[in-house]
Parts: C-alpha cells; structure tokens; sequence
C-alpha cells in the first residue's frame, strides 16, 4: 500500500497544522480544543467558531468512530490515483464529535456501510510525514 | 409593515446560445446577454441604472464591467457572491432596491465560458486547493471538487431513508424529458432509466447523468417596479416572494446538513411574504447541481415528508404531463449550467407563457431556487403572472 501512495500527493504542513502533523508522526490523531470553551474544531484553524477565542489546545482522540457517510471514487482527477479506482473516500464521525474525510484501509468496497465502526491507522507516505486512514473495528 | 408581495417584477429577460461555443469570455456572454435583456424588454442600456454581476467559475466578470460595457450614472452596483444563490439573491436585493427608489431598472448578470475546446468539461471545471495545511489531505485521499462532496450527501440521504439509485435516476429522466422540447438545451437525445443506469460513475452514487453540465453562456435579468413593468413589452413577471437560507454547518456529529439545507429557513421567509402554501404552486424551478439537490430541495420546502423524496419523485410527477411539472426547460442536468439563472430564466419564459411545446398548462404560481456550495447557501424567489 505504501508504495502505491507514495505518489499521491503528500501533505504538507503549514503553521496551523504543524501539530496535527507531528502527532500523525507519533501515531496520535489530534484535535484542536478551543482554551477557552473547550469546543472540539476539526480540522485545524486558527479561531473557535463557537466563542471565536484563539487560545487553543491540541488533545489526541481515541481514534475510533464510525463511517458516517462515503463515497466510491470512479474518476480520475490526478495520475497517481489512475490504479487506484475505484477507490473509496469517507467521512468519519469520530466518538470526540468533530467529522473527518479519510481513505479505509482492510475493507473491500462493496463492504463499506454508513454506521460502521471503525478505527484509526496510520502510514508513512513521504519523508517522515504520516496519514491516518480508518479500517474496520469490532463495533 | 406593507407587504412587498407584487411590488416589484422581472420585466427583460436575455439568454445566450448555450454550451460549446468557444472563442469568447465570460465579458462578451455577459454583453450579449444584456443586449437580449434590453431587447426583451423594450428599454436601451440608459435606462439602466442598476447592474449587479455575478461570475461563473473563471471569475472573469467583476466591478470592471462599468468601464467595459460603458455604464453611466448608476444608483446601484455591486458584484455579489452566494455561489449557486446568487441569481435569487442578485433579485431579491434589486427588487428591494426598485422598491424604495434606489433605482429604477436594475439588470442582473450571470455569465461563464469554463469549456475549452480539446478539453473534457470535467478538467475544464477542476480547481486545485492550496498547497499547504490541511487542505492538503483532501487531495491525498483522492478528494477533488465538488462531484464528490455531493456524491457524500446524497449517500447520506440513501443511509438513513432508503433513497435509490432508480429514484435519483427518475430525477435526471424527467429533466431530459423537458429538456428534448427545449431548443437552447445542449442534451436534447431521448434518455431512459437505463440509459441513466449505464452511464459511466462519477463517485457512487453520483452518475454521469446526475451531474450538471458545464456551460459557456450568460444569462441577464431585468428588475423594475411593477408599475414600470406594466407599461414594457413583455408581460410581468411579479416577485410574491423571496428567502434565502444559510444553515451553516458545525460538520461534526449531531449535524445534518447533508440531508437538511437552507431551504427551510428560506421557504418560511419567501411563503409567508407571498402568502401561499405548496398547494398554490403550478411548477416549480430547482436548482440541480446535482439530482440529488432536487430530491433534498423538494423535502425541504415541504413538498413531502423528510426522508420521502425518493418515494416522491418516482413516479414521474415532475416530468411533462406530471402533477408538479420541474426543471420544464431540463435544468442543469439536461438544459444548461448558468447556476441560479438556469432555473430563473425558465420560470420567467414559463410565466409568460412562452415555453412553446415545453408550456406547463397552469403557469400562474412558480418556486424558483438557489443553491450554492455545499448544500451551504441557499436563495428562492415566488414569482407570479399576476400581482397578486
Ligand atoms: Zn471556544
């Protein structure tokens, strides 16, 4: 799998994330928890929308949640994704609240289903940096 | 406060040839597209004293526009953004400006030319996201434009209401079925279910033909007062009501903005203004990005119960000879992509009674919506034959 998505383009971080990324590179997957009223933000931007304070907090998650929704991807928008549809991209409601577009990893795509749990898992695609992806878990 | 309801009305409207027409911008659509207006209506551009602009996806028409096409002396101008809203929203705020004296005739512009020759419609309408952040994991998981995020929601809806690929289907038939009797519609070929179904995927649940076009065109819209409007060539056009609806969205569990828009909010708005209820409407416009921005649209305006839109819509209740006739000139799917103006300009073709072999019967009472981003933004008018 690594391989295949060493050509996929590599996130990169900017000031904002450079946390997010830095907890992807020690297998943790962060949140951002507002200072002031505690409010969960995904993903990482600079105000709270709830009270709008800039005073922020990472915290790591559990990591587990369930496929809120997904899609399977039959169209080819970039060439390094040309041997990989149909591929499948979802959306995970993570257990904390906040929601996250990702990739599964360990699940056929005609397996997939809205509700399912899952849990995060995460891979080295470029110098030292680290995506989460999802895969089943047991519910 | 004294009701708005038939106080103002679209008295011109102009509509460019549509789709593959390559060698111009989006600045020579818009002029064209005014001229029409202009014609239609019986006024000249020194009768326009209002402009306000809305750009397609090139971005190519902006505040400039005054010293391109030479406007003078006017009491109102602004380029406006609501993305897919903005055709209601561009009315709405030139109706409430006619209203009160702030300008006698103001023309509203929507105008694109996205499609290249050599060049799919596809890569012609794809936009990269910045290079840095968190941004940068969408393109990792293979999430590019829009196609995609709307293919998210409507497996949402079919998640939790059982909604079927046959019922999206019944949306996009229905729409090629008008479409074939509109002549400015670029997909006028006859299109069955099973031509639905063997269209190529997307992102399932998403077709080929759940998709909207992509069009070079423009559309422009006149407003004036209802007075002013009686004594213009065309037939009125009146403005019983308008809404718009932003729900936003938390995006984080307990929100359902995937199956729930704007729409609502925007509906008790424009309905209350016009004073009517889903009964009085003889056919409805809806913007349809997707056929799924159909299904949801028609729910959120009370239409049918939540969750029941697929049930809805499939027994063909919107194609011709249909019990709600929508999308009567093919929408988006099947007519052509202006964004808001698409379903504007049918209604206001509908209304006057001139949509020729496409004429809904009864064609007093029109809905007419807007929707922009992600199911995020959303803008309706109630437009009328008669004032009240
Ligand atoms: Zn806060």
């Amino acid at each position: 799998m690594t391989t295949e998505l060493i050509s996929r383009p590599v996130p990169t971080p900017d000031e904002a994330s450079a946390p997010y990324f830095e907890g992807a590179r020690q297998g943790r997957l962060l949140l951002m928890r507002c200072g002031e009223c505690g409010t969960l933000r995904f993903p990482a931007r600079p105000l709270c929308e709830a009270c709008w304070s800039d005073e922020v907090e990472w915290v790591p998650a559990s990591g587990r949640g369930i496929i809120y929704t997904y899609g399977i991807m039959h169209q080819v928008y970039h060439p390094a994704f040309a041997s990989l549809v149909p591929y499948a991209i979802v959306v995970v409601e993570l257990e904390e609240g906040p929601r996250m577009i990702s990739n599964l990893v360990g699940v056929a795509n005609d397996q997939i289903l809205v509700g399912m749990p899952v849990e995060v898992v995460f891979e080295e695609v470029g110098e030292g940096v680290y995506v989460p992806y999802f895969r089943p878990r047991a519910g | 406060m004294e009701s708005f309801k038939g106080k103002a009305a679209i008295c011109g409207l102009g509509i460019t040839p549509m789709g593959r027409i390559y060698g111009h911008d989006s600045v020579w659509f818009a002029a064209r597209a005014m001229r029409l207006a202009l014609d239609d209506a019986g006024l000249t551009k020194d009768d326009i004293d209002g402009v306000l602009i809305n750009s397609g996806i090139t971005g190519e028409l902006g505040l400039g526009l005054m010293m391109q096409l030479g406007f003078r002396n006017l009491r109102l101008y602004n380029e406006m953004n609501g993305a897919g809203s903005t055709a209601s929203q561009m009315i709405q705020y030139a109706a409430m400006a006619v209203v009160h004296g702030m300008a006698n005739h103001v023309i509203c512009v929507f105008a694109d030319a996205p499609l290249r020759e050599n060049k799919s419609a596809g890569a012609s309408y794809a936009r990269g996201r910045g290079p840095r952040g968190m941004g940068t994991f969408e393109t990792h998981y293979g999430l590019f434009g829009v196609n995609a995020r709307y293919a998210l929601a409507a497996r949402r809806h079919m998640a939790l209401y059982g909604t079927t690929q046959d019922q999206l289907g019944a949306i996009a038939v229905a729409e090629r079925q008008w479409a074939t009797m509109n002549p400015l519609a670029q997909m006028r070929d006859p299109m069955t279910l099973e031509d639905y179904h063997r269209s190529r995927w997307i992102i399932e649940p998403l077709h080929l033909l759940d998709c909207s076009l992509v069009s070079n065109g423009g559309v422009a819209v006149i407003v004036t007062t209802a007075e002013r409007a009686c004594s213009l060539k065309q037939p009125p056009v009146y403005i019983w009501g308008m809404g718009q609806g932003h729900p936003g969205n938390p995006n984080r569990a307990g929100a359902d903005a995937e199956v729930s828009t704007g729409a609502r909010i925007a509906r008790d708005t424009a309905f209350r203004m016009a004073g009517i209820s889903n009964e009085d409407l003889d056919f409805v416009e809806l913007y349809d990005c997707y056929t799924y921005t159909v299904l949801v649209t028609l729910e959120d305006y009370g239409f049918c119960k939540k969750g029941e839109g697929g049930p809805f819509v499939a027994d063909g209740k919107l194609g011709p000879g249909g019990s709600l006739p929508a999308n009567t000139g093919g929408g988006q799917l099947s007519g052509y992509y202006m964004w808001g103006m698409t379903p504007v300009s049918e209604a206001v073709v509908q209304i006057r009674g001139q949509g020729g072999e496409r004429q809904v019967p009864k064609h007093d009472l029109c809905l007419t919506t807007g929707n922009g981003g992600i199911l995020n933004f959303h803008g309706c008018l109630v437009l009328g034959r008669e004032a009240s």
